[in-house]
């Protein structure tokens, strides 16, 4: 059968100020009718610059300089502006990250989405916005006929992305390609949205190209997977054989990277060194060389050639890892093993943090001088918890649960509506003075973006050096000793503090934010997505750095993360929260394995695993959180509970405890035996 | 396997460049078009300022015999309606357009910054006050505020420089106030206030550094707008009172002999107010980029 689309030795190249950069450096591929082929690379391997060559997309300087895109026999490398047209939107249906900004916000969705039928087609007006409306609703927005002719500010993030799918695939094409279409969602939104596209290719029989960072989202979906680097193709071959044989040194590495994959035994993450490399001088020979564990002067000296040992697994590599021949079963061994969970470390002295009854009511107002208060915004409504010293309590939830205003009110940041933040017994609503200073030295929040969080004027040793300014600590000489020293305690070259923070990579970046947080020795370090803006690889790095700081320094973390997985491994208690409540808090292995609150499941169930023999029956959690203008009455998540009833909207449940430590506010909380009717199951079929 | 190591990505200069001002410096003059403006200003101010040390013209007292002569021996520009030397009286009158170009721009853009800040960074009632004072002023036209003022006081030098930047502070605040709105709530101020910083280290360390580039922009074309300004003033005979002179009160002085062709007493001036605006304009465009550290190249 003849593929969708082809790409041929395909090269792309950009022109930038200084020189040329070759982010697709010879990749030949194809999708097939039907097949969903996974492209997953870290940021700048060229995954996003394959995608925007197959439509000729290029950003300003760009090319395609040799090669040919395949789409059935016509070639898009070739095509004239005209015929290019006709392709893109018709033929190539695309869904891009951000559904906010490529949404038009001042049409109407019903008409966005009809608008390529509009240009590839000659349908009237009536007939244009009938098939916008069908499109909408196989797209599974709810009320598509009513929404139609709202605009895009009044939908949700989820909704807005269903808004684009439909958009892509109005014109019916053969191809679709998403590029990172669930970046910018909630889990369980990203969930609904991979669903759905997974159930929409197998519905009209398209090609899909899913280009990833996230390799828990091609796991459970795609049919093959192309493993870029350096705007090369390193590996290529089914999930499974990719997932459960991984050939290439540098898949290996990611796999290996992935904190779900240590989260119960705690050993250190595998990191890849270095950087990737600069595609405006790549280095010869493999370029994965400079950072492989397996490199030889071969590997350096000549570049590999993609080849196969079996069919239909192809990588470019002199010494693969793994072996030629896979049989499946290998990996139901692998998640046997993870199954078993080990007991939780006990939680160790006297609480270091408490907070009790935390409420934080953001107001809503109106008008610019009087500031009339039309509604509040409950964004904690009563979280009570406390962390021992030395101990590493993990907050996990959606956005919008409430898990920042929590960090902030520990740190500080915001001042709580009522209730109590005590930090070694002391209140800290009552401090002002020096008190409130000294205690700014005990706590210390790490910020989710780096960059963002670093003053990009000042030079990384005097971002280092305020803290000790404002407490007044040391002389002048000793500040910059203790500047190096903290550099030092991070992994960064003494050198570092002249230069400025955009100098740096993401990760040496966040390295900077913990020798910060780190300068006044606190004792307690809030860390707010601390790794969600890194790649897998440099998030590893980060994971292990902050593992050894608590060892070294005796550090008690709080760790805020929508991503479970993270949580899970630095932290030995997980509390999840749900719309300003806390849901769910115990140990973390337990409350993974056996979790009792509907909402723990379900977001257990909706993250993606890199896993793809892993157990996906479940649906997850359905439809998206409600306002917290309004909240729901009585238990915040019965508007998305499977087992809700009437007493779940008449009353509140309170926190009930389920064994040591592990509490769960529900009325009708889950049995403990799921988790291990899995286990018995891949049991089975191993003996 | 250690992760202790991470390469920092290598500085093509060896040293790293121990001085931050040394490097904008650079950064500047790899810009043409800057060093262009920053020549041009030089220049300018030399020919005002030591000028006349070279050139001796009358300046003070009338010579009604020699008025209206055309460009020719003994006087390179010619001689106005009273019987100034044209390109002395140049001299004279650049000195006071650029002091009060100059002055009045940095009065009003360091009030100006201080308000905005203060303003955007103490927020709710005091920013409401605070604002509504500006736009209540900038709903009165300078110029009718000019008007008023000339009218009642003899204009000076001093007088002209307070009155032009009355009216000109507000502009710089309502743009410092916006900037610092959205840089107070940037994560590495809340960094501050969290170890504990205090508001006057906010505003100055974090908030005017990361401002600067607006400001300096916003500075630079205060000054050709002073000197505008001043111009205008002159034009309807309220500048500063004869026989001081400014390139403003040249130019409108010579409007009147267009009929006659005059035009030695039109060009000049006209030619100089536009060589600073245009100067001053392409300074503060390269300014801001030199200030600008991420663009900088190492």
């Amino acid at each position: 059968m003849n593929p969708v689309l082809r790409l041929e030795d395909l090269h792309t190249t950009i022109d930038v100020r200084d020189g040329v950069v070759r982010p697709v450096d010879g990749v030949t591929l194809e999708v097939g009718r039907g097949e969903l082929l996974g492209l997953v690379g870290e940021s700048g391997c060229g995954k996003t610059m394959t995608a925007l060559s197959i439509l000729r997309l290029l950003p300003a300087g760009g090319r395609i300089a040799s090669g040919r895109i395949l789409l059935g026999d016509d070639d898009v490398a070739a095509m004239t502006p005209a015929e290019l047209r006709e392709v893109r939107g018709k033929r190539i249906g695309t869904v891009f990250q951000d559904p906010m900004t490529s949404l038009n916000p001042s049409l109407p969705i019903g008409r966005q989405v009809s608008e390529p039928l509009e240009l590839h087609s000659t349908l009237s007006r009536r007939e244009l916005d009938e098939r916008a409306v069908a499109m909408l609703e196989l797209a599974g927005l709810p009320d598509a006929r009513k929404r139609a002719g709202d605009y895009p500010h009044q939908l949700s993030g989820g909704m807005r992305q269903r808004v684009m799918i439909a958009r892509a695939l109005v014109c019916e094409p053969e191809l679709l390609i998403a590029d990172e279409p669930t970046t910018a969602l909630d889990v369980t939104v990203q969930h609904q949205i991979l669903e759905l596209i997974d159930d929409l290719r197998r519905r009209l029989g398209m090609a899909v190209i899913l280009v990833t960072h996230d390799l828990g989202v091609v796991a459970g979906r795609a049919d093959r997977v192309a493993v870029m680097y350096a705007g090369k193709i390193a590996e290529l071959t089914d999930t499974r054989r990719l997932f459960g044989n991984p050939r290439h040194p540098y898949t290996e590495a990611l796999f290996e990277a992935l904190p779900e994959n240590s989260a119960d035994s705690g050993e250190r993450l595998y990191s890849i060194p270095g950087l990737p490399p600069d595609l405006r001088e790549p280095p010869t020979g493999c370029r994965f060389a400079p950072r492989c564990r397996y490199a030889t002067d071969e590997c350096v000296e000549e570049e590999p050639e993609l080849r196969a040992d079996v069919a239909g697994h192809e990588y470019a590599c002199f010494h693969p890892v793994g072996s030629a021949e896979f049989d499946e079963p290998s990996a139901v061994v692998r998640v046997h093993e993870r199954a078993g969970a080990p007991a939780a470390e006990p939680a160790a002295g006297p609480p270091l943090l408490e907070v009790e009854n935390l409420v934080k009511d953001f107001p809503v107002t109106k008008g610019a001088v009087l500031r009339r208060r039309t509604g509040t915004v409950s964004a904690v409504a009563g979280v009570s918890f406390s962390v021992a010293a030395g101990e590493t309590v993990g907050l996990v939830g959606e956005s919008g649960c409430g898990k920042t205003t929590v960090g902030r009110a520990v740190v500080g940041l915001d001042e709580p509506t009522s209730g109590h933040v005590r930090i070694n017994g002391t209140e800290l609503t009552s401090l002002r003075g020096a008190e409130l200073r000294q205690r700014h030295r005990d706590t210390h929040l790490v910020f989710q973006d780096p960059y963002a969080s670093l003053d990009p004027r000042m030079r990384v040793g005097a971002i280092l050096a305020e803290p000790l300014e404002i407490h007044g600590a040391g002389t002048r000489a000793q500040r910059s000793a203790r500047v190096r020293e903290l550099l030092g305690e991070v992994g960064l070259p003494a050198d570092a503090a002249q230069r400025y923070p955009h100098e740096f990579s993401g990760g040496q970046r966040q390295r900077v934010g913990l020798a910060r947080a780190l300068a006044l020795e606190p004792k307690l370090i809030v860390a707010d997505e601390p790794v969600s803006a890194l790649d897998v690889s440099v998030q590893a790095q980060i994971l292990n750095l902050m593992n050894d700081l608590r060892e070294r320094h005796g550090l008690t973390y709080v760790l805020i993360s929508h991503d479970l997985s993270v949580v899970r491994y630095l932290a030995q208690r997980i509390g999840v929260m749900y719309l300003g409540k806390l849901v769910e808090t115990g140990p973390a292995a337990e409350v993974h394995g056996n979790p009792r609150h509907p909402y723990t499941r379900g977001l257990i169930d909706t993250v993606p695993v890199a896993d793809p023999w892993a157990d996906r029956q479940s649906g997850g959690v359905s439809g998206e959180p409600p306002s917290a203008i309004s909240p729901p009455s009585g238990c915040r998540f019965r508007t998305r509970c499977p087992f809700a009833q009437e007493i779940c909207a008449a009353e509140e449940p309170v926190l009930r405890p389920f064994g040591a430590g592990h509490e769960a506010a529900c009325h009708f909380p889950l049995d403990a035996a799921r988790e291990h009717d899995a286990t018995k199951v891949y049991q089975g079929e191993n003996g | 396997m250690t992760d202790r190591t991470a390469p920092v990505p290598a500085s093509p200069s060896a040293a790293p460049s121990r001085s931050a001002a040394r490097a904008t410096l650079r950064a500047f003059l790899e810009n043409r078009l800057a060093v262009a403006g920053l020549v041009l200003i030089v220049l300018l101010a030399l020919f005002c300022f030591f000028g006349p040390l070279v050139y001796h013209t009358e300046q003070i007292a009338t010579n009604l015999a020699g008025a209206d002569q055309p460009p020719g021996a003994g006087h390179p520009l010619g001689t106005d309606d009273v019987g100034y030397d044209e390109l002395g009286r140049l001299m004279v009158g650049g000195r006071s357009s650029l002091e009060i170009g100059v002055a009045a721009a940095v009065l009003a853009t360091v009030f100006g910054t201080l308000w905005g800040a203060i303003a955007g960074y103490v927020g709710g009632f005091v920013d409401a006050v605070m604002m509504r004072i500006v736009d209540t002023l900038l709903a009165i036209p300078t110029l009718f505020l000019l008007l008023i003022l000339a009218a009642i006081f003899t204009p000076t030098l001093g007088l002209l420089i307070l009155v032009v930047s009355f009216g000109a502070w507000l502009s710089p605040a309502r743009l410092v106030r916006g900037e610092t709105l959205s840089l107070r709530t940037r994560e590495y101020v809340q960094a501050v206030r969290m170890m504990g910083g205090g508001g006057k280290r906010v505003v100055l360390r974090h908030i005017m550094p990361n401002a600067i580039g607006t400001i300096v922009v916003n500075a630079t074309f205060q000054v050709a707008d002073a000197i505008l300004l001043v111009a205008a003033l002159s034009y309807l005979g309220l500048g500063i009172a004869p026989p001081h002179a400014d390139w403003g009160n040249m130019l409108s002085n010579g409007t009147e002999f267009v009929q006659n062709g005059y035009w030695w007493m039109i060009l000049p001036p006209g030619i100089a107010i536009m060589l600073v605006v245009v100067a001053f304009n392409l300074l503060g465009d390269a300014l801001r980029d030199a200030l600008e550290v991420r663009l900088r190249r190492r």
